[in-house]
């Protein structure tokens, strides 16, 4: 079971609520490895107190000109949808950071004077605590696409990890690397606060899997900060919420340090019992 | 005309609130855009109006006739993203997973594939609070090409800010590293990072940073609830100063983001003699004296 842990605003507590829950589940006994596929800002390495296993460089694919048979015939640049390919009179510039690696220039060149070549985008690592693994993409700086690594991060954890319960650690928002990592999943956990900015960027996340047609639930986080339109939209619109977590200064004190939130806080530890039957329920 | 971008790495850490509250006060002297398009939500604490709307196209998505679709496979094998399936009679394409790359339309020897051209958004001119302007958008459910939409909305802001006479553009950036955030940064004349006391507030604060260097943008930063971890805070100071990078605030953990958000309310709305907001107001004159300091 796959299971995708995401929200469209940010800090809204996936991170807190992924690692968390990792922890309790594996405690439990149960299989379970997360993975953060927040690869911009990846933090949940900060949370896990873990040794460091393996490292994986990711790559993407990217056109290089060779000079020697190139007869400058211009297909290439002609066939990039992207900008990312200009023919100039004398030679062939590519730029990399507007390519999407579709392979057209290369394979549609005469001469083949554009091989593909790997070109490093960021890093894959695996880790391991006593009782579980845990995998970080984290994207090189300057990079800009982050769905190639949020892919190849899950297939690492799918192919390393193939019976295990696996929760994703989205990023936040609703576009591309947020479909990247909800699209193959079992259920999509949405996670928000009940303020109107909370209630707001629900509803975007919300039709958002709707368009994918995935099964979702939501968590209120903070509860009791803001007002009650999120609760009444999700009852409007017979969405499940699995649990609400009060809100609690502790809570983001413990979080600033970086430490595990149930050990200490009942009310948290409450509320991971009610994701984890809501969990055993999916299946 | 000076550009100031609020970005944040995290998300959460008040941006949205500070910004809005900036947008508040210099409302009559300044455009606001909101970039963070794929949860754009400043327009609540602005009341904005949606006066003006546009549609916004960008990319494109792979449509194969069924008609003249023999079959053959030569899309299939072609495509890089998973986006054509094999059914029993002809091939069809996932609109999700389409980049928009026009191989399989080029290569398809029957002329089976067209490109259409998706809406990806729509773009918004408002009327907002206190007599200002905001540039804002909100990207179609699914959609790609964020960056492209904050760039429009960056440029519309722009634009519209030289037409109006007016002297600042202040840009609610959007949180990560990647291509949304990049489109907001360049252009700037100043970064304002708002961070937060957490040992992950200073990690991004950390990645965002390194990246902001790289435009050469100068840059100062809002430590926000930095009571909540008072070693945290210090630990980004210690960071920001080994930088170069100004403090010009630090706010106290205070829920009074949250109320007044909870009212659609900036915070100088809510309470204008609060310590609070008086700590923002004295940010914002800061703001504006570094950048029309620098020339």
């Amino acid at each position: 079971m796959t299971i995708t842990i995401a929200s469209g605003k940010g800090g809204t507590g996936k991170t807190t609520v992924s690692s968390n829950l990792t922890y309790y589940l594996s405690e439990m006994g149960k299989n379970v490895v997360l993975a953060d596929l927040d690869v911009e800002e990846p933090n949940s390495s900060l949370f896990i107190k873990a040794d460091k296993v393996n490292t994986k460089i990711a790559y993407t694919m990217k056109p290089v000109w060779v000079e020697d048979n190139c007869k400058l015939c211009g297909k290439c640049a002609e066939v990039c949808n992207f900008n990312a390919i200009l023919a100039l009179p004398k030679g062939i510039l590519t730029f990399p950071e507007l390519c999407h690696s579709c392979y057209a220039c290369s394979e549609l060149c005469p001469t083949d004077s554009l091989p593909m070549k790997p070109s490093k985008i960021g890093e894959i690592t695996e880790y391991k605590t006593e009782k579980f693994s845990f995998v970080e993409g984290r994207l090189d700086l300057g990079q800009e696409m982050a769905v190639p690594l949020i892919a190849q991060t899950m297939e690492y954890v799918n192919e390393k990890f193939p019976e295990a319960i696996k929760l994703w650690d989205s990023p936040p928002g609703t576009s591309c690397p947020v479909i990247e990592a909800s699209k193959n999943s079992d259920f999509v956990v949405l996670i928000t606060e009940s303020t109107p900015f909370g209630l707001n960027d629900l509803t975007l996340a919300v039709e958002t899997m709707k368009v994918l047609g995935k099964k979702y639930g939501v968590i209120i986080n903070r509860y009791g900060i803001g007002d009650n339109s999120v609760e009444e939209y999700c009852q409007k619109e017979n969405i499940p919420i699995i649990t609400k977590i009060k809100n609690d200064k502790e809570v983001a004190k413990l979080y600033s340090k970086g430490e595990l939130i149930y050990p200490k806080i009942e009310h948290f530890k409450n509320s991971l019992d009610e994701i984890v039957e809501f969990i055993e329920g999916l299946k | 005309m000076k550009e100031i971008v609020v970005i944040s790495g995290k998300g959460g850490t008040g941006k949205t609130s500070i910004s809005a509250s900036f947008a508040y006060l210099e409302a009559s002297n300044a455009v606001i855009a909101d970039c963070d398009v794929d949860a754009a939500n400043m327009h609540l604490l602005l009341d904005a109006d949606f006066s003006h709307r546009e549609d916004f196209f960008s990319g494109e998505v792979a449509v194969i006739d069924e008609d003249i679709c023999t079959n053959c496979g030569e899309c299939y094998d072609v495509c890089r993203f998973d986006a054509i399936t094999k059914t029993d009679e002809f091939h069809k394409v996932n609109p999700i997973n389409c980049e928009g790359c026009w191989y399989c339309s080029r290569v398809c020897s029957h002329g089976a594939i067209t490109m259409k051209t998706q809406k990806a958004g729509d773009l918004f001119i408002s009327n907002i609070k206190n007599g200002g302007i905001m540039a804002h958008a909100k990207l179609g459910f699914a959609a790609e090409n964020s960056g492209k939409l904050v760039a429009k909305v960056k440029q519309t802001a722009r634009a519209k800010a030289t037409q109006e006479n007016k002297d600042y553009v202040i840009t609610d950036g959007s949180p990560g590293i990647g291509c949304p955030v990049i489109s907001s940064l360049s252009g700037a004349n100043l970064v304002v990072l708002v961070t937060e006391a957490t040992i992950s507030g200073l990690h991004d604060l950390e990645r965002v940073y390194k990246l902001v260097k790289t435009f050469k943008t100068p840059a100062v930063c809002i430590i926000n609830k930095y009571d909540l971890n008072l070693d945290m805070s210090d630990k980004i100071e210690q960071f920001l100063k080994s930088e170069n990078v100004e403090v010009i605030a630090k706010l106290s953990y205070d829920e009074t983001f949250a109320k007044a958000l909870a009212q659609a309310k900036t915070i100088i709305e809510f309470d204008e003699n609060s310590e609070i907001s008086k700590t923002i107001k004295e940010s914002w004159n800061k703001i504006k004296s570094v950048v029309d300091t620098d020339k």
